[in-house]
């Protein structure tokens, strides 16, 4: 009942005027760079991170998680509108919901994602309320030597189990920890990767990164190939549903937000695979599966609410660990840590006024976001017409004011075009963005960690394997990197067998056989099972 | 040269999903690019290596560590994953390029824009500090715009200077951090 009591004094913290009025500023820019296509979340996190830095550390928080959660709302009002979905997570969603915007539901599909929105973000807090303090409880008995062995899982879970290929997901890992390394070294003091550059002593600032590959990066790769004929949107009325969808809807809603919490808060989850799980979870379980294909409200209403419960759960693991799963939550570290805190299992015994009040604040921005969405979804719409080209010269105005803004110095802003040049580049061959930003993030704690423990252990590399959580760690980094070994012995085994094993899995993956594994698991289910 | 997207999928009912996992790229058959990242990924490798080899040796009690095995081992990974990377790319490996609500894949990409949107960033940095912000932000909004294919070239200069003025008063007065002022200096 500690949580409970917690919680109620995190509610009197938030209810402030002027942390009400953060969070109501929060999640309406949240909604609106959600809505508006080539802003994301990450990407306007990492733009206001300098201009932060004059706020309390627990009203940048509040302002960062309305913007979380709004871009959730934004982004499937885009995906059912528009059908090209801009973040992966709205990728399921666009399938049904743009569908029944095509037949007329428009406001029926709106409206159920709104409100299985709502009601998944509101179990998910509430989850996390219960859970996150558990996993706190637990992690602060770890040592350096778990800490290592479970950011190197978030690590390759970032490269391998995300995104289609591991190849190119290890490539944008190992960049951005590149990137980390540059600077001075925090032990010995002494100069890595700086090549003589005196401006590159104290390392690349997180901001100057983040705002390069989302901002910079973004706005060059759309650049490059912006729609001539902008995309039609389907007008749409005031969101409302019927008695018959409310009936279809709030089973999908319920297992949706199961499916979303428990992926969104594992070190390699995201939400990608709970919102496909969802939607073949609810076209088998349908009463009408052929209404499938031509907008089934089950399509939206289960990975909609997949969706936010992951975003809750990625919560967990970034306030009880300091880990990010998404990238969003990396920005939302690298922010602590620029105000002199430090993520981890402490930060809920040092700044639990921090932690509470940034929770209680979830509710409400939640609550805030249903009413921000239902009525007034045919304002949000017409963000959709901004012209193009003000709205991608406006995000490199504001990079630019961003990145200058952290040090006052030009070098900064030839740092930021190289780093978007290489944004531009991760979008071009289809490098995972999420890796790196992990990287350049994480990369510095995990070196700190692991010599830590090895400093415990006088130098001997056995000080890195410590006890048995760090033991479960590596067997599932070994079992990550060893699987598509293990498939293609089999693959090998059933060749020279003559089993006919080459089902449908062998020809998926887009990687060739190093990149398989990922690609099998994402593409395969939908692409072969679909097909009404 | 239109969107393609709603139009196949209103004809066959599974495209929409391949569309939304596989993502055709630009270039289904070998690109060939790809051997410039991989080339990209060796040269970072090299100067990890190259530049640890050059990092004093030093190691205390507190550190046995040190500060080089870090970056020698990132800069071995990243040599291997480029080789990897090319192997897969031999294979007829393609990654498939980013999506997004105003990106049309169809398309070659537009190097013209590329360019003048890199002309005007450099330029603003510059300009920022002779000119100041309020100058260099205008010009860099309405030039951004302009390579974006805006053509209302004075709207575009009125937007940029709005905004260039409300927010280097907005970091001024509300956050107490100024933005170069340059030539304005007294002015502002």
């Amino acid at each position: 009942m500690d949580n409970l009591q917690n919680l109620l004094d995190g509610f009197g913290h938030v209810l402030t005027p002027m942390n009400l009025l953060i969070a109501l500023l929060g999640v309406t820019i949240g909604t609106a760079v959600g809505v508006l296509p080539g802003i994301g979340p990450a990407m306007t996190v990492a733009l206001l991170l300098p201009v932060t830095y004059g706020l309390e550390p627990t009203q940048a928080l509040i302002l960062f998680a309305g913007i979380f959660y709004g871009g959730m709302y934004g982004g499937s009002t885009t995906s059912i509108l528009l059908n090209t979905p801009g973040e992966s997570a709205s990728v399921v969603t666009a399938i049904e919901g743009n569908k029944m915007a095509k037949a007329g539901r428009a406001a029926q599909a709106l409206a159920t994602s709104a409100i299985g929105s709502f009601i998944a973000g509101t179990i998910g807090t509430l989850l996390l309320v219960l859970v996150m303090p558990q996993v706190v409880s637990f992690a602060v008995s770890l040592g350096a030597p778990e800490y290592f062995a479970i950011m190197l899982v978030a690590f390759v879970g970032a490269s391998a189990v995300l995104g289609s290929s591991r190849i190119r997901g290890f490539a944008a890992l190992l960049i951005g920890l590149a990137i980390g390394v540059i600077g001075i070294d925090r032990v010995t003091g002494q100069q890595r990767m700086t090549y003589g550059v005196a401006q590159l002593a104290d390392g690349i600032d997180v901001v100057v990164v983040a705002v390069g590959i989302f901002a910079v990066g973004e706005a060059l790769w759309v650049a490059a190939h912006l729609r001539r004929k902008a995309a039609e949107v389907i007008p749409v009325g005031r969101p409302w549903m019927g008695r018959e969808d409310w009936k279809r809807s709030w089973k999908p809603w319920l297992r949706g937000t199961a499916y979303g919490f428990p992926f969104g808060a594992l070190p390699a989850g995201g939400a990608e695979i709970p919102t496909f799980l969802s939607y073949m979870t609810e076209r088998k379980l349908a009463k009408r599966p052929e209404e499938f294909g031509h907008g089934a409200i089950e399509g939206v209403a289960g990975p909609e609410a997949a969706n936010n419960a992951s975003a809750a759960g990625t919560l967990v693991p970034m306030l009880a660990l300091g880990l990010p799963t998404n990238a969003t939550a990396a920005i939302m570290l690298a922010a602590l840590q620029g105000y002199g805190l430090e993520p981890g299992p402490l930060l809920m015994e040092k700044q639990p006024v921090l932690v509470w009040t940034l929770i209680a604040s979830l509710f409400i921005g939640n609550t805030m976001l249903l009413v921000l969405n239902l009525p007034l979804a045919p304002a949000w719409a017409k963000l959709l017409q901004i012209p193009r080209p003000y709205l991608y010269a406006g995000i490199l105005f504001f990079a630019s004011m961003g990145a200058y803004a952290v040090n006052a110095q030009p070098f900064d802003l030839f740092l930021l075009l190289a780093l978007g040049l290489l944004g531009f580049g991760l979008r071009r061959f289809g490098l995972p963005v999420l890796p790196l930003i992990i990287g350049v993030i994480l990369g510095p704690l995990a070196e700190l960690q692991g010599r830590r423990s090895l400093q415990l252990s006088g130098g001997e590399l056995g000080g890195l394997v410590g006890g048995p959580v760090a033991w479960v760690c590596y067997a599932i980094i070994a079992v990550v990197l060893l699987w598509p070994l293990g498939r293609l012995a089999q693959r090998a085994w059933s060749a020279r067998s003559g089993g006919p094993d080459d089902g449908p899995d062998a020809g998926g993956g887009a990687g060739g056989g190093v990149g398989g594994a990922g690609a099998d698991r994402s593409a395969s289910p939908t692409s072969t099972e679909v097909t009404p | 040269m239109s969107d393609r997207t709603p139009d196949t999928h209103d004809t066959v009912g599974d495209t929409v999903v391949d569309s939304a996992t596989d993502r055709v790229p630009e270039k289904a058959s070998g690109d060939r690019a790809q051997y410039g990242l991989c080339a990209g990924l060796a040269l970072l490798g090299t100067l990890l290596l190259l530049d640890a080899t050059r990092i004093g040796h030093a190691t205390s009690s507190n550190d046995p560590v040190g500060p080089r095995p870090v970056p020698v081992i990132l800069g071995v990974l990243l040599l291997l994953t480029a080789v990897l990377y090319a192997v897969d790319v031999a294979r007829g490996g393609v990654g498939a390029a980013e999506e997004g609500e105003d990106v049309d894949l169809t398309a070659p990409s537009d190097w013209k824009t590329l360019a003048l949107l890199a002309l005007f960033f450099l330029l603003n940095a510059v300009l920022i500090e002779p000119l100041g912000w309020v100058i260099s932000g205008t010009v860099l909004f309405a030039g951004s715009a302009y390579a974006l294919g805006n053509r209302h070239h004075v709207r575009g200069l009125v937007f940029g200077l709005a905004l260039a003025l409300a927010t280097f008063y907005a970091f001024a007065i509300g956050l107490g951090v100024n933005l170069p002022a340059g030539i304005l200096q007294g002015i502002l």
